[in-house]
C-alpha cells in the first residue's frame, strides 16, 4: 500500500485532547459540526417555529370548517392509494418488459428515462398548454376530426385531479420501473429455465418465482413512493393550479395556499394535520433502512 | 440466415405492442415542448404536428431577451448555475466530512445522527416549505441566493449522507488500520484514503445535488421573488401570470432549461444508476 503522508500536517498540531475523547473522536465530532448546524438552524428551528405557530386549537377549529381542508384530504387518499397503486403495477409490468434483451429496448430505456432526467416544471407547463381548451393541440385535434369543442380538460375537478395523477405517473414511473428492473434481475436465471423444462405458463413464473423474491422490495417501494407524492407539489399546483374553485388541492399545495392567503396559523396546521399519514409511513421506512 | 419463426414473431409483436405506447407516452410533452419552441407564433397554436416553417427565432430571441418575460434571461439562468453549483459543494463537503465522522471515526452518539438525518429525509420537503420560509425572513435571508443555497443543502444532505455511510461502510477497516500504523492522522486518512476511494459515490452525490437544485421549484418561488434574484424554473412560473403570455418563448426557455440537467444525469448515468439505486432501495 503506497500512501506517502506528510507528518508536517499543519492540523496535526492543534487537535485538542480533552480527557476521555480519543483524537479521532475529537476529530469526528468537529467534522460532523457542520451538519449539526445546518440541522439545528434549518430543521430544529423551523419545525419548533411551525409548531409554536400551530399551537392554537382555534386555527384546527377553523381547518375542519373549510370545506377545501376536507376536500384536499380526500384528493390526498385517491392521489396515493389510486395514483401509486396504478403507477407501481405499471411499474412492475414494464420492469418485466425492459428486461428483455432486445436492441430497441435498450434504446427505448434510454429515452423512458427522459422524464426522470429533465426538470418537471416545463414539461408540466407543456402538459397543461396542450390541455387549453381554446389553443391547447388536444382540442386543436378534436376540433379537426369531429369537427365540435373539446371538453374544458383542467376545468373538471375529477379529470383534472385525473390530469395531475397522470402527470405525477408520467414523471416518476421511469424511476420506479428501474428500480424494480434491478429487483429483476437479481433473480438467479435457473429458476427460470427450471420453470420452462417444467412446462410453467407465464403466469405461473410469475406468480412463484417473481413476485416470491420481489415482494418486499415492491412493497418497500411503494411505501416510499406514497411519502414522497405527498409532498408531489409541483404537479399539482402547476397544472391545476389547485383550481378549478379550490378542488384539486392536495395536502402539499394547501399549506402555500393559506400562505398566500396571510393566514400562516391555519398554513401550519394544516401540515401539523398531514402528520398523521406521514409519521407512521416514515417510521416503518425507518426500521426498515436503518437497521 | 434463418426465418423468425412463428413464436417469435408473436413474441415481437406483444413487446411492440407495449413499446411503442411507451415510446408515445414517454415522448408527448417533450415533444410538444420541442414543437413549441421551434415554430414561429402563428404555427405554434395551429395544432399541427410539424411547423410548416420550423424555425430557430425563438431561440435567438431568448438569448438576445427581447420580449418582457424574458428581460433578466441571463441573469437568472446565472442565478440558477451559482445556487446549483453551490449546493452540490456544500453538500458534497458537509455530507462527505458527516459520513465519515460517522462510518470511520465511531463518534459517540453518530448513529442518533444518522437516524435524524433519515428522519428528515422521509419528511416530504413541501411540509417544510412553510416554516422555512418563515424562518429564512427571521434570518433576513430572504430575496438572497443564500437562502436558497442553505435551504437546498439542508434537503440534500440527508440522502447524501446515508448513501456516502452505506458506500463508506463496504471500504475494508483494515485500510484504515494500515495508515493509522503508518503514524497518519484522522485528517490525512481522510484526504489520502477516503475521499479517493469514495469517488464513485461523491460523484453520484454532487451530481444528486446540483440536480436536486436546479430543478427545485417550490423553494426557488416561495424565498426568491424579486426578478434578478429568482432561479430559471420561478421565470418560467411566472410566465403563468398573464393570459397572452407567449407559449412559444416560455417553451422555448424550458426547453433550454431541461437540457443542463438531462445532459448531466445521461453523462453521469452510469454513477447515479449504481451509487444512487443502491442507496436508494435496500430491500
Amino acid at each position: 500500500m503506497a500512501i506517502t503522508l506528510s507528518a508536517s500536517d499543519p492540523a496535526l498540531a492543534e487537535a485538542p485532547r480533552p480527557a476521555r475523547l480519543t483524537p479521532p473522536q475529537v476529530w469526528g465530532i468537529v467534522m460532523l459540526a457542520p451538519y449539526l448546524l445546518v440541522f439545528l438552524a434549518f430543521v430544529v428551528y423551523p419545525v419548533g417555529y411551525g409548531l409554536w405557530l400551530a399551537r392554537d386549537p382555534a386555527s384546527y377549529v377553523a381547518l375542519f370548517n373549510d370545506p377545501i381542508f376536507a376536500r384536499a384530504a380526500v384528493n390526498t387518499l385517491i392521489f396515493l392509494l389510486i395514483g401509486i397503486n396504478l403507477k407501481m403495477l405499471i411499474a412492475l409490468f414494464l420492469s418485466g418488459f425492459f428486461v428483455q434483451q432486445r436492441g430497441w429496448i435498450k434504446w427505448l430505456s434510454v429515452i423512458f428515462i427522459l422524464p426522470w432526467a429533465v426538470p418537471s416544471i416545463p414539461t408540466i407547463l407543456s402538459v397543461r398548454f396542450m390541455l387549453n381548451p381554446e389553443w391547447g393541440v388536444v382540442n386543436q385535434l378534436i376540433f379537426k376530426f369531429t369537427g365540435e369543442d373539446g371538453p374544458n380538460w383542467l376545468n373538471n375537478p375529477s379529470v383534472a385531479l385525473g390530469m395531475a395523477i397522470g402527470m405525477h405517473i408520467w414523471k416518476s414511473l421511469p424511476f420506479w420501473t428501474l428500480i424494480l428492473m434491478t429487483g429483476r434481475l437479481a433473480i438467479s436465471q435457473d429458476l427460470f429455465e427450471a420453470a420452462e423444462v417444467d412446462g410453467a405458463t407465464w403466469m405461473q413464473k410469475f406468480r412463484y418465482i417473481t413476485w416470491p423474491s420481489m415482494q418486499t422490495l415492491y412493497i418497500t417501494c411503494t411505501l416510499l413512493s406514497m411519502i414522497w407524492t405527498l409532498g408531489d407539489f409541483n404537479s399539482v399546483y402547476l397544472l391545476t393550479g389547485g383550481g378549478p374553485a379550490d378542488l384539486t388541492h392536495v395536502l402539499s399545495t394547501l399549506g402555500i395556499r393559506y400562505l398566500r392567503l396571510d393566514q400562516l396559523s391555519l398554513a401550519m396546521a394544516s401540515i401539523v394535520c398531514a402528520m398523521p399519514l406521514v409519521l407512521p409511513l416514515v417510521y416503518f421506512m425507518m426500521k426498515r433502512l436503518s437497521r | 440466415m434463418k426465418l423468425p419463426t412463428l413464436r417469435e414473431v408473436g413474441t415481437e409483436a406483444r413487446l411492440l405492442l407495449i413499446g411503442i405506447p411507451v415510446f408515445i407516452w414517454t415522448m408527448i410533452p417533450i415533444y410538444h415542448m420541442f414543437l413549441f419552441a421551434i415554430s414561429p407564433k402563428e404555427d405554434a397554436f395551429s395544432g399541427k404536428l410539424w411547423p410548416d416553417h420550423p424555425t430557430l427565432h425563438n431561440f435567438s430571441i431568448v438569448f438576445h431577451q427581447q420580449h418582457y418575460f424574458l428581460r433578466d434571461f441571463w441573469i437568472q439562468f446565472g442565478n440558477s448555475v451559482i445556487i446549483a453549483a453551490a449546493v452540490g459543494a456544500l453538500t458534497l463537503i458537509i455530507a462527505t466530512c458527516a459520513a465519515y465522522a460517522i462510518s470511520r471515526l465511531r463518534v459517540p452518539g453518530s448513529r442518533v445522527v444518522m437516524n435524524l438525518a433519515l428522519f428528515t429525509y422521509f419528511i416530504p420537503a413541501a411540509f417544510l416549505a412553510v416554516p422555512m420560509y418563515r424562518t429564512m425572513g427571521k434570518y433576513g435571508l430572504l430575496n438572497n441566493d443564500w437562502s436558497l443555497i442553505l435551504a437546498m443543502v439542508t434537503i440534500a444532505s440527508p440522502y447524501a449522507i446515508w448513501v456516502l455511510k452505506q458506500a463508506s461502510d463496504k471500504l475494508p477497516v483494515e485500510l484504515d488500520e494500515a495508515a493509522v500504523m503508518d503514524g497518519a492522522s484522522p485528517l490525512q486518512i481522510f484526504r489520502l484514503v477516503y475521499v479517493p476511494l469514495m469517488m464513485p459515490s461523491l460523484v453520484a452525490i454532487g451530481t444528486y445535488a446540483v440536480l436536486l437544485a436546479w430543478n427545485e421549484y417550490l423553494y426557488a418561488f416561495l424565498l426568491l421573488s424579486n426578478d434578478k434574484a429568482i432561479t430559471l424554473p420561478v421565470a418560467l412560473g411566472n410566465f403563468l401570470a398573464a393570459d397572452d403570455s407567449p407559449w412559444e418563448l416560455l417553451m422555448t426557455t424550458g426547453f433550454i432549461y431541461a437540457l443542463p440537467p438531462a445532459a448531466v444525469y445521461y453523462a453521469f448515468k452510469r454513477y447515479m444508476v449504481g451509487g444512487l439505486t443502491a442507496g436508494a432501495v435496500k430491500s
